[in-house]
């Protein structure tokens, strides 16, 4: 233990560029997700292992080539994965462990750690979509691609992120892994994902109201057929403002 | 510039039925050091908490630097270390120190910060990995790292071993020669004797008294010492009381009681142990507070 320089902790207080604390806070936030195995477990690993064994092994039926079916739906799942499920997990123990409190208490505006929040959730979607789409291309996918795409992936983030934050910013960690996991798969069979939605009969309709299937239904019309289906749109909207809503309403730091 | 750098007025906090704050008002100079001491519930972690911008006061004010606690424009200037918790559990000490100096526009060294408080063993370990009182070192620093004119903190010692306690000290008597003003609660005394200017003490959320450590323990003519029990103990001009063995000589303030109480221990063949001339800031804290258990 050595001594102090007189001097070296004389005060100089000033809050850094918010560039500078938007880089340095959205690196931490993509670390910790990367480096959390859950987390690459969740976002990574299921979603390229379902997409491989769906597409490769029959026993779902679907019609017109099953890469092009499956592609679209796990695209859906991926965002719902790190966008919902992995940010609902990560935000619930940041307030359970006292981190979310303590950077409150530091320059860092909140608008920014949100911000850093999200940038965080779409660089590793960007990592998720291309590696999804590399696979998808290896299993003989062949989309039609049109920029409508982005409005779809940009407005599926935004619902689950408003979902994610809603349940990581008012329940205890645990709880929001319970929650956010059962969430996941409940969604995972009723979305579209896994099934197509018309295997649920009259339901169908009901059920392409949720976030999950208005997403995995609208990127399959788009990349499948080619097709903007305008609901599908419109559903993700109204989850995007409602969601983000309530969470910036309810969302409790502590 | 005004010369108060934390000042506390009438502060009330209630939780439910409970009154944890009733009316506490004390002031913190700026580039001093006060201890804030109190037995556990007393109110200390609930004057930080608002003073630091984490709770509302229920009736009151606080102002820290001329601000509300609140204010943004507080945040650069003030650093705080809770009493638990505050790291990403997945960030290993080194990046989470970096993470924190990145808020500031002039911080301090933070691979420096690392190795004077003894944690460049561990800089490459998760906060999860580290020992409590690593985490707590680490805390510190996350505190200090943004060069903050008013530091809070919360049990900055509290389970910590003589060694990480000595560096820890010497960390806030290096804030305190640099002009940082800090606030810091403990049970320790011998924490509030060796660093605090000022020493506040409460209890059920009122100020029960406040002064220097020297004026607090001041106690001119008097002299406690422990012998044997019964003993025969007859000062001129003086009152002597004993309770088990533990002996209080009050008279004329000075060397001159002193020498008449060794003089008569000599004179009797009686080694007088523990012989104070002056009341340890314990004594005073029990003396004020009780001696009950709280809860």
């Amino acid at each position: 233990m050595s001594t102090w320089t007189p001097g070296s902790l004389a005060p100089r207080p000033e809050a850094a560029p918010l560039g500078r604390m938007l880089r340095a806070q959205t690196r931490a936030e993509l670390t910790l997700t990367l480096r959390n195995s859950e987390q690459v477990l969740l976002t990574l690993v299921i979603p390229l292992g379902l997409l491989v064994v769906l597409t490769l092994v029959p026993f779902i039926a679907v019609t017109g080539r099953r890469a092009d079916f499956f592609v679209p739906g796990i695209l859906a799942l991926a965002i719902m994965s790190s966008a919902f499920t992995g940010q609902a997990i990560a935000t619930g123990f940041e307030r359970q462990y006292g981190v979310l409190k303590r950077l409150g208490a530091t320059p860092l505006p909140r608008w920014v750690l949100l911000l850093a929040k999200t940038l965080g959730v779409l660089a590793v979607e960007l990592l998720q979509l291309v590696l999804i789409c590399v696979v998808g291309l290896a299993l003989g996918w062949h989309p039609h691609g049109t920029p409508t795409v982005v409005a779809f992936v940009v407005l599926g983030t935004a619902a689950f992120s408003g979902l994610g934050l809603l349940l990581g910013g008012t329940l205890s960690g645990l709880t929001t892994l319970a929650a956010a996991n059962l969430v996941w798969f409940v969604l995972l069979l009723l979305g579209g994902v896994v099934f197509p939605l018309t295997e649920f009969g009259g339901a169908a309709d009901l059920l392409r109201l949720l976030p999950t299937a208005a997403l995995s239904n609208g990127l399959r019309q788009l990349l499948q057929h080619g097709v903007t289906s305008g609901r599908d749109l419109l559903a993700l909207a109204v989850w995007a403002v409602v969601a983000l809503t309530a969470a910036a309403r309810a969302f409790r730091w502590e | 510039m005004n010369d108060t750098a934390l000042e506390v007025v009438d502060l009330v906090k209630r939780y439910d039925t409970r009154t944890a704050l009733d009316g506490l008002s004390f002031d913190v100079g700026r580039g001093t050091v006060c201890a804030l001491l109190g037995p556990n519930g007393a109110g200390k972690t609930s004057t930080v908490e608002i003073a630091e911008g984490f709770r509302t006061a229920d009736g009151g004010s606080v102002t820290v630097l001329g601000h509300r606690p609140q204010d943004p424009a507080v945040r650069p200037r003030v650093g705080v270390m809770p009493q638990s918790g505050g790291g990403y559990p997945g960030l290993k000490a080194a990046e989470l120190l970096d993470l924190f100096a990145a808020f500031h526009a002039h911080p301090l060294d933070p691979s420096d910060l690392i190795e004077r408080l003894g944690l460049g063993e561990v800089a490459g370990t998760p906060f999860r990995r580290l020992s409590g009182g690593q985490q707590q070192r680490l805390s510190l620093a996350m505190a200090v790292v943004g060069r903050p004119e008013l530091v809070f903190l919360d049990e900055p010692t509290a389970g910590l071993d003589p060694q990480a306690r000595r560096a820890t000290w010497e960390l806030i008597e290096a804030l305190r020669h640099d002009g940082v003003t800090v606030l810091l609660t403990t049970h320790l005394m011998d924490e509030a004797e060796q660093l605090a200017d000022d020493v506040v003490v409460i209890d059920h959320g009122r100020l029960v008294a406040r002064g220097t450590v020297a004026a607090l323990t001041h106690s001119d003519g008097e002299i406690r010492f422990r012998a044997a029990p019964g003993l025969a103990l007859e000062i001129a001009g003086a009152t002597v009381t004993e309770t088990e063995g533990r002996y209080l000589v009050r008279g004329l303030a000075g060397p001159a009681l002193l020498a008449a109480v060794t003089g008569w221990c000599a004179t009797h063949g009686v080694m007088p142990q523990d012989l104070q001339t002056q009341r340890s800031l314990e004594d005073v804290f029990l003396d004020l507070t009780g001696r009950d258990l709280r809860s």
